[in-house]
């Protein structure tokens, strides 16, 4: 740890300014990931900037009966919003299943979707790590591996992306709000986080300085069929081995629409849209889960500790899609 | 001198004397003690696992505003050689292990320290290490004894033969992992050395046994030593050995005479040098005739060490005494690795060493088609199969019955994978628990009369979160007759009458039997009606019936698990546990004492785990993101129940210990519901989702 100034941001611009130019300036949500980093030598600012104290506090509706979440609402508020519980409840139980309430309580949106990798070696500053130090080698790979990808890993990198309520966001097609020098962009999630390739060090397609303002998560009625499930190897204060987050959408028997994401097995959050595609149309039965869920992990690579996320992804589409079929079908006769 | 104390104040439900200053923040625990100008220190650790300090660069680190001193192996003041390779840090050059200390920054703030650590550029004459533990490797030796002097090995009849002739046999490894003891408060220290006397807060499991370790091995007087540690945030036996990190706050209090050092670890350094628990490979082999009588029991039990300093965990001990049986064996090899030093964690050899046999006797009660309870009762012993001595009380049977019945045991389908609902294939599983009555002698107490009805009772015994505080003022109360009222405690302190380690259980039993020998003694000088300021200091009488009686404390633990069909997510719904562990002294702090055990138990069962990565040497999940301890939500149903156990041979009080127990056979019981609920027979633990996936 080193000694470093703390501003109080008070517009995004000014923090964007500040931020942007000076490689060793980074913005502090809730801090309860940069802390760590802070004390375990992974990260060493000279200049934190605090944006909690922006106008992102938010979480507002959309004209098209979405809603929009400002960066800095806290997870723990966010989850206990009511749209959020009856419109899109994969997201309150997202939110739910990760940390604990101390930490939701402080943890911001903005932050959940930038917090990095829990990987063992990563969070250990005498080992090896391409992520932390640009062009070093993988320490992971030839190592203890349980909590690693089996999808869209690299050479380089076979680090998972920690969060849970991205998981939620991306299969809810939600999209990421970010001020830059130059203007405000728009990121869909499930394009904000990158698979690591040649450059693990990059979590996220933003630049230096970028700030996430906000998150809109578009209208979905379906998504009040929602599920998020998440296997973890103790009931509470864990990442997840492997969740899902999935909503339903079942007409005559047949899949009208579906949206399936996948934690704790990549880089970034997992959209499974070679699942999603095979099961439009057909009928949504168990088999037929299986089969979407099969061939959307037909090319995991799993490694030496964690070959049996294969098998509980595939397990956990198929429950969570079949407990998503079987309330629409209660739906439909009540 | 074991004449029974009749129990009027003992065995009631008094509250904790210290939980309302504990809970609102009041008990000062080793690093919140009050100190003028406290100094910070942070440790240098070794990134090479084996080699030679070549060169410690602390030259940008010195100049650092705010930095008092800095330590290393070519800098530090002088221990007595041949003492404890383990606790001899800073006098040669030479790295045993990874994350070993070799060296420190002492500053104004805890974080220039840290600043200034991170400056320190050292390099290594680095050789090949080797931490690698398995079974076949051909180094493997015999120790000459096991922790802590029993016999390392031992041969009764052929087991060999019995096993080959048997009817029934189980023959299977079973393997437990490394695991770190990780007591809520880490590992705490402030030294301050006047120039003539060390003071010492610290969070230890003994004053005592610390001074008499620190003096000599900075040659002081003990008198010129002072431990104090009125709160201690649990210890688990990682705090009952010193460790170096304690000898590494009085070097730096050597450097700055007058200032107090402040070292409070941080949880990643307490999976470096203040001990843990082997890891075991066990190979267990059971043979019975078709009735499930044993015929022969054997444990061959393989375990590491340091190469830096050996200790031989006790694993093979249970096996020796648990169950009738006329053959029998137990062996002990060690792997001695470049690894830092193992030592005691909660039961060490029982804990472990119940384990394995435990789940093979439920795989032998499959083999004679018996239910696993009546497995047990039919080998109950009549004495105690490994000395022949008679048992002071034993009623493991009672504990099986008891537990059988409140549990709801009976009722179970015996087929294993058989009951499936909610999405959980639902199983149930029992398992035995023992705990010796150790005790060690020693202990001093001294009983004072204030006046006006009120006694003081001072020794140096150490509360560790066990409720010490309260018990011994409920022994002292019945020992001299008076009400727990009239009684004050004081403890925690170099200054107090010379007391024992809290450790093996043994803290009441020695403690509390030099109490009664004080107030016996007070009485017999002062009589009835003292003068104030009369005052009496004894010591613990050996316990005459020592190698007259075999004495252990019992216990049956049953396990409901429920194992998610779909992610293999195994979680417990219910515990119990049924102990016979003599008269117990406080319904409230025993309760607290055995469900924590239990709890630990289930967190050895489920989830605990310290990987060690090879090619670096170091356990790579030292945070408590990664290395699971059970969260409260892992602990739906956690009951602890004692049947009535009148035992006048142990000690005065009639207690047994029952720090320890909770935590024996747990992991047994729950891996055996596992297996009931699944059909899948988990022999390593921890028992993780990924067994039941395929």
């Amino acid at each position: 740890m080193i000694p470093f100034d703390y501003q109080r941001a008070t517009d995004a611009d000014t923090a964007v300014a500040t931020v942007a130019p000076n490689p060793r300036a980074t913005f502090l949500g809730g801090g309860t990931n940069l802390v760590d980093h802070l004390k375990l030598g992974i990260a060493e600012p000279e200049l934190v900037v605090d944006v909690t104290h922006l106008p992102f506090d938010r979480v507002e509706p959309l004209d098209d009966g979405g809603l929009r979440i400002g960066a800095g609402v806290r997870n723990s508020d966010l989850a206990a919003d009511p749209r959020v519980r009856v419109r899109y409840p994969v997201l309150a139980q997202a939110l739910l299943s990760g940390a604990s309430w101390q930490l939701r309580n402080l943890a911001t949106t903005g932050g959940n979707l930038l917090q990095r990798t829990r990987c063992e070696y990563f969070q250990d500053v005498t080992t090896p790590c391409g992520k932390r130090e640009p062009g070093q080698s993988c320490s992971a790979i030839g190592g203890y591996t349980r909590n690693h990808a089996i999808l869209g890993a690299s050479p380089r990198c076979v680090a998972v992306h920690p969060s849970d309520m991205a998981v939620a966001l991306v299969a809810l097609d939600a999209v990421v709000h970010v001020r830059t020098r130059e203007g405000n962009h728009a990121v869909p999630v499930a394009d904000l986080h990158r698979l690591p390739g040649e450059h693990p060090e990059w979590d996220t397609v933003l630049g230096h300085g970028d700030l996430i303002t906000g998150v809109d998560v578009p209208s979905l009625p379906f998504a009040e069929t929602s599920r998020y499930r998440k296997a973890r190897d103790r009931a509470s204060y864990a990442f997840a081995l492997v969740s899902v987050a999935a909503a339903l959408d079942v007409a005559d028997g047949l899949v009208r629409d579906v949206r399936i994401a996948l934690g704790g097995v990549a880089h970034k959050p997992w959209r499974a849209r070679l699942a999603e595609q095979a099961l439009i149309g057909r009928r949504a039965v168990a088999g037929e889960f299986r089969a979407a869920a099969t061939a959307e992990l037909a090319d995991a690579q799993p490694l030496p500790d964690n070959g049996f996320k294969v098998p509980m992804a595939r397990n956990m589409i198929v429950a969570v899609l079949s407990e998503l079929a079987g309330e629409e079908r209660r739906d439909e006769t009540t | 001198m074991t004449k029974p104390l009749e129990p009027l104040v003992m065995g009631g439900v008094t509250p904790r004397v210290d939980g309302i200053a504990k809970v609102t923040g009041r008990a000062p625990y080793a690093c919140e003690q009050l100190v003028e100008r406290p100094a910070y220190l942070h440790p240098v650790q070794s990134e090479a696992a084996l080699g030679r300090i070549t060169g410690f660069d602390a030259a940008e680190a010195a100049t650092l505003k705010g930095v008092l001193a800095v330590l290393s192996p070519f800098d530090s003041p002088s221990l007595t050689p041949g003492t404890d390779p383990e606790l001899e840090i800073l006098q040669s050059p030479e790295v045993a292990f990874r994350g070993q200390l070799i060296g420190a920054v002492v500053a104004e703030t805890p974080e220039i320290a840290r600043q200034a650590a991170g400056l320190i550029s050292v390099d290594y004459e680095v050789r090949e290490h080797d931490t690698a533990f398995s079974a076949d490797r051909d180094d493997l030796y015999k120790p000459d004894v096991v922790n802590p002097s029993f016999a390392t090995d031992t041969l009764t009849g052929d087991p060999d033969r019995a096993f080959a002739a048997a009817e029934r046999a189980v023959d299977a490894v079973y393997t437990t992992p490394m695991y770190h003891n990780n007591p809520m408060e880490p590992h705490a220290t402030i030294a301050v050395w006047s120039g003539e006397t060390l003071t010492l807060y610290d969070s230890t499991q003994g004053v005592h046994p610390l001074r008499r370790t620190i003096a000599e091995l900075f040659g002081l007087a003990e008198d010129d030593v002072r431990v104090v540690a009125p709160f201690v945030g649990g210890g688990f036996g990682s705090k009952g050995k010193p460790h170096a990190n304690t000898v590494l706050a009085v070097l730096a209090a050597l450097r700055l005479p007058g200032r107090a050092v402040k070292f409070a670890l941080t949880r990643q350094q307490m999976f470096s040098f203040v001990g843990y628990r082997t890891p075991t490979i066990q190979h267990v082999r059971l043979a019975a005739d078709a009735s499930g009588r044993l015929t022969s029991i054997s444990n061959d039990v393989i375990e590491q060490t340091a190469k830096l300093k050996e200790f031989a965990e006790q694993t093979g001990l249970p096996a020796r005494s648990m169950y009738a049986a006329e053959n029998r064996r137990t062996t002990h090899r060690l792997a001695a690795l470049d690894v830092a030093v193992p030592s005691w964690m909660r039961a060490p050899g029982e804990c472990p060493g119940m384990f394995a046999p435990e789940v093979a006797m439920d795989e032998l009660a499959e083999a004679c088609r018996m239910d696993p309870v009546e497995l047990r009762v039919r080998n109950e012993p009549d004495v105690d199969p490994e000395s022949g001595l008679p048992f002071s009380s034993r009623n493991l049977v009672a504990c099986l019955r008891d537990g059988a019945h409140r549990f709801g045991w009976y009722g179970r389908q015996p087929l294993p994978r058989s009951i499936l609902h909610d999405g959980c294939w639902w199983g149930t599983g029992v398992a035995s628990s023992v705990y010796p009555v150790n005790q060690s002698p020693g202990s001093a107490a001294t009983v004072r009369f204030l006046g006006e009805g009120r006694y003081e009772v001072r020794i140096g015994a150490v509360d560790i979160g066990t409720g010490a505080w309260t018990v011994l003022g409920q022994i002292a109360a019945d020992a001299l007759g008076v009400g727990y009222g009239d009684v004050s405690v004081d403890i925690g302190d170099t200054n107090l009458p010379w007391a024992s380690v809290a450790g093996g259980s043994s803290g009441t039993t020695n403690w509390g039997s030099a109490i009664v020998a004080a107030a016996r003694a007070f009485r017999d000088e002062h009589g009835a009606d003292p003068a104030p300021g009369s005052e009496v200091t004894a010591t613990q009488q050996d316990n005459p019936n020592t190698g007259r009686y075999a004495m252990s404390a019992y216990g049956a633990q049953f396990a409901e698990v429920a194992v998610d069909v779909d992610t293999g997510e195994v979680r417990v719904t219910r515990l119990l546990g049924v102990f016979a562990a003599g008269r117990i002294l406080n319904p409230k702090t025993a309760r607290s004492q055995l469900i924590g055990g239990m709890t630990m138990g289930l967190s050895m069962a489920l989830h605990e785990h310290s990987v060690l990565d090879n090619r670096f040497g170091f356990v790579v999940n030292h945070d408590f993101a990664e290395y699971h301890i059970a969260s409260c939500a892992d602990v739906a149903s956690v009951e602890a129940r004692w049947i009535d156990e009148e035992d006048p041979y142990v000690n005065p009080m009639g207690s047994k210990g029952i720090g320890e127990i909770g935590i024996v056979g747990t992991a047994a019981a729950i891996a055996n519901a596992v297996y009931h609920a699944t059909g899948v027979r988990v022999r390593d633990l921890p028992i993780t989702a990924d067994r039941f996936l395929e």
